[in-house]
């Protein structure tokens, strides 16, 4: 299948490239860049005048509830989601029912993922068995059956000799590990961010100290064991100044941030208002602000969708009650360029946070359009202006606290291997 | 991310009442005022005005409580509405039925007001929204008590029984002693207080019961009760539920009344006319000795009455709009 | 002698009248009579009313905002005050006393209130001002005149601060 995609302008940070041109796609691999190859006569030939030609993105947490929560949500549907949101590549977290702790199941999910032909699926195994923090699963079968990196998802793992073990086990075979920085205890409970908003609301708190006795505890064994640790979702101000510390010393740490936590805080919770319960929860200004400029200056290196499908009576519930999480893969492109636009970064920086940069810490081939890369593109409009609502959305979860919001920013195309699988 | 106040109408009036956060003090002061007159029908040969007749009344107590559930009965009864008792534990709830799904049922039977007492805060917020998107805006929702967010006409009555004794907010300073963290009763007089314009609102109890962002809220915190109740005008003690000791906030009620409960050497360091009022139920012993809760300062009884009356005040005004 | 007829443009000094209610009561009330207000134009009257007429004349004051036939429409109307009716109802003659007299449901409702305090043995109506309009079948007792206004207009009671009563009208 010979693609071309004509007269977009093509960004790609990872070869800084920034310019109108025409990429020709072949062989499910990008061909050439502005001049045609030889003897070219394309299949499909794609009018990007106006839009923007980019790598397809790379997506560090998108869950897609299969196994067992189908109720949720299915492959199908947030496949097709994320697509349409122009992602290419994602990463989903073992927090499945069962748990990918064993190699059958991330097999077979890996051949459903393959079999809907849509975007490439890198499962993230489990740390420990049915992330019960005890004992370890075979990271090496489970990375022969696909995984890219091991993690506990949401679930705590407070045996911290266990956690070292796990970490020094890793590290022996090279394999990261990904890590959520929040203190078991501390975060016992506690449904909203230890600040105005709780004390007002009355609901039960997480102190920023769950997070950044948490980090403590990571980083210190991050120097003893020397395994690549990637933190997921950071969301306070302390916890950036901590990230940024330790990657001074030069460790080998890197972190992301959730589109959610990068433009909300506490206060958007207004009146209990459920679709705002996020984990970890939204902090205040200040946190926001530090995250923000974190992100900016590289401390924290990627934004990611965290992608969590809830269904609809899982919300419909009082704030503590209801089910933490939010659907993003289609949010997570406008989220990153309004992100862009606000703090005025130029957009082949602000695509590298949501293609090269996560391609990188997953460790696979993506995130980029050089030639003979996988044809992998987001081809869309940065201009493109509509309203997130449950028309609006694919994913079969509908719940987000952007509801009702004006973004700007769609993709028009979306290519995996050189074939249209959105927007044909 | 709604803006307007979901507790007022278009128009501005009371439609809900679910905190006293954020509602505006002429509408307060209209409850107090309102409350006035009420108090009187209790002494009256028909203890009823024929205000709500025909309404319909479901006192929804997800927690139960028989006094405040007893209190709104009476309150109800008096106005001449039709209440109905719904026990949720034992009804549809504990089957899987969603709290949503049971008032969408009540709605079909023609209810006019939700009287709601629910363990997580924001409940009667979800269920006032939820009658909002179900365009069911002549259904009304009075919180009877909420988690640890709010318990508005405790509040609402406690200001009362401050206005009837002390006349003017705007020069009193008030000593809310005990577990201020989980007190829904203690959130709600301090949003009354301070927005009537009570200049020393303060808290007395030990770092363990003190939410963290209390200053935030116009409050000063005080770990030493014999210096926070200097100069007082008002003393509200709270109740201490006995589930504090297993979270390890307390070690136990002796020692935390050795230095948080209330007793005539402790209360004479407040005003000489100061007044001790209790939400109720006392844990005599524990937050308060005797001498003081049957003393000559205490008006605890008199709030009781007062309760009835200002739960009659809000129920007409938010019914007639 | 009929009670005379008057056009807005006449609107009569409140204190004679109050003085002619006065004289056309005083030969017909029970001696014992209580006089009960509506507030509160009712209730100045009949403050008045007991300090001119001779005999012992209990005074007592009604609020009828918990009793209004109006309330599902409008709500409940703000500044409601305490009834305090300090006598026994029960047996008792009733003078009741309003300002001005036009639908009559305000007296339909301090009837039905009175009645909530106990049973009495008689219930006469007295009022200021009878300006016609009744919706209900009520008809005064005693009347201190009768006036015409426009429906969009209506007669307000005022006192000043020396307690001298007047009449005006308003656009309603």
């Amino acid at each position: 299948m010979r693609t071309e995609i004509r007269n977009g302008r093509i960004v790609d940070a990872l070869h800084g490239v920034d310019r109108i041109a025409t990429l020709y796609c072949a062989e499910g691999r990008v061909a050439a860049l502005d001049r045609a190859p030889m003897g070219w006569h394309p299949d499909r030939s794609l009018d990007a005048t106006g839009l923007v030609v980019a790598p397809g993105l790379v997506d560090l947490a998108a869950r897609l509830r299969e196994p067992g929560l189908e109720h949720k949500a299915t492959l199908e549907s947030e496949m097709r989601a994320a697509i349409a949101g122009g992602i290419t590549s994602l990463a989903c977290p073992p927090d499945t029912d069962p748990p990918l702790d064993e190699p059958g199941l991330v097999e077979m999910l890996k051949h459903r993922a393959r079999m809907l032909n849509q975007a490439h699926v890198y499962p993230v195994g489990a740390l420990t068995q049915r992330l019960a923090g005890e004992a370890l699963t075979e990271m090496g079968e489970l990375a022969e059956a696909g995984c890219v990196a091991f993690s506990q998802a949401d679930h705590p793992l407070v045996d911290t000799g266990v956690l070292l073990r796990a970490m020094q086990y890793a590290r022996t075979f090279g394999h990261r590990v990904w890590l959520r920085p929040q203190d078991a205890y501390l975060s016992r409970g506690g449904v909203a961010h230890d600040g105005e908003v709780a004390t007002r609301l009355g609901l039960a708190a997480i102190p920023s100290i769950a997070e950044t006795i948490a980090l403590s505890t990571i980083i210190a064994l991050v120097r003893v064991t020397g395994v690549s640790v990637h933190l997921c979702r950071l969301s306070s101000a302390e916890g950036v100044a901590m990230v940024r510390a330790a990657k001074a010393e030069g460790l080998p740490i890197t972190a992301d941030v959730g589109v959610h936590h990068l433009h909300l805080c506490d206060v958007d919770i207004g009146w209990f208002d459920a679709q705002a319960h996020l984990m970890p929860p939204l902090r205040g200004t200040r946190d926001r602000d530090a995250l923000r400029a974190g992100l900016l200056d590289g401390t924290i290196d990627v934004v990611c969708s965290d992608h969590a499908p809830v269904d609809d009576d899982a919300k419909q519930l009082p704030f503590a009650e209801a089910e933490p999480g939010a659907t993003g893969v289609e949010l997570l492109l406008p989220l990153a360029l309004k992100w862009a636009a606000e703090a005025r970064v130029p957009l082949p920086d602000a695509l590298a946070r949501i293609t090269a940069r996560p391609a990188r810490i997953l460790g696979v081939e993506a995130g980029t359009l050089g030639v003979g890369a996988p044809a992998d593109v987001c081809v869309f409009d940065p201009a493109a202006a509509w309203t997130v609502g449950r028309t609006t959305l694919l994913s079969q979860g509908k719940n987000t606290p952007f509801a009702g919001f004006e973004l700007e920013g769609r993709a028009r195309w979306t290519l995996v291997g050189g074939n249209i699988v959105h927007g044909a | 991310m709604r803006n307007r106040n979901p507790q007022l109408n278009a128009d501005g009036e009371l439609t809900h009442l679910l905190t006293l956060e954020g509602l505006p003090a002429p509408i307060i002061t209209q409850i107090l005022d309102t409350a006035d007159p009420f108090v009187s029908i209790g002494e009256r040969e028909v203890k009823k005005v024929p205000l709500l007749r025909g309404k319909a009344i479901f006192n929804l107590f997800f927690e139960n409580s028989t006094r405040t559930r007893t209190t709104f009965e009476i309150a109800a009864k008096r106005l001449s509405a039709d209440v109905i008792n719904l026990n949720i534990n034992a009804s549809s709830t504990s089957k899987g039925e969603t709290l949503l799904d049971t008032v969408d049922n009540l709605v079909a039977m023609n209810a006019d007001m939700f009287v709601v007492r629910h363990s997580q805060s924001g409940a009667p917020h979800l269920i006032a929204a939820h009658l909002d998107a179900t365009r069911n805006t002549h259904v009304h929702v009075v919180n009877a008590g909420d988690g640890r967010h709010a318990h508005p006409s405790q509040g609402l009555l406690d200001l009362y029984t401050i206005r009837h004794f002390k006349r003017d907010f705007r020069n009193l300073s008030v000593a809310i002693v005990g577990d201020l963290l989980h007190s829904r009763v203690a959130r709600s007089l301090v949003h009354g207080l301070t927005t009537l314009g009570t200049p020393d609102v303060r808290a007395i109890a030990p770092a363990t019961l003190l939410p963290t962002q209390l200053q935030s809220l116009g409050v000063r915190p005080f770990l030493d009760m014999r210096e926070g109740l200097r100069g007082v005008d008002v003393v509200v003690m709270l109740r201490l539920q006995s589930e504090r000791m297993k979270g390890a906030l307390l070690p136990s009620p002796g020692e935390f009344f050795k230095h948080y409960g209330l007793t005539e050497e402790k209360l004479a360091l407040a005003k000489p006319d100061a007044i001790v009022m209790h939400p109720g139920p006392m844990n005599r012993g524990v937050e308060i000795d005797s001498a003081v809760a049957d003393g000559a300062r205490s008006v605890i009884l008199p709030q009781v009455t007062f309760g009835i009356a200002v739960r009659m005040a809000v129920m007409s005004i938010i019914a007639g709009n | 002698m009929p009670p005379e007829r008057l056009t807005d443009e006449q609107l009569p000094d409140a204190e004679r009248v109050l003085a002619t209610l006065a004289q056309r009561m005083a030969p017909a009330v029970a001696h014992d009579a209580a006089f009960v207000g509506i507030y509160s134009g009712g209730a100045w009257i009949a403050e008045r009313l007991a300090a001119m007429i001779p005999g012992a004349h209990p005074v007592g004051f009604i609020d009828v905002a918990f009793y209004r036939d109006d309330y599902n429409r409008s709500g409940l109307k703000p500044n409601a005050r305490r009834t305090e009716l300090s006598f026994d109802v029960e047996g008792a003659t009733i003078v009741l006393v309003d300002d001005v007299l036009y639908t009559g449901r305000s007296v339909r409702a301090a009837i039905n209130e009175l009645f909530d305090f106990g049973r009495p043995s008689r219930v006469e109506l007295a009022v200021l001002v009878d300006r016609g309009g009744r919706e209900l079948p009520i008809e005064p007792t005693y009347t201190g005149v009768r006036v015409e206004v426009a429906r969009d207009r209506s007669i307000v009671l005022a006192r000043s601060s020396e307690g001298v009563l007047s009449l005006d009208v308003e656009r309603s």
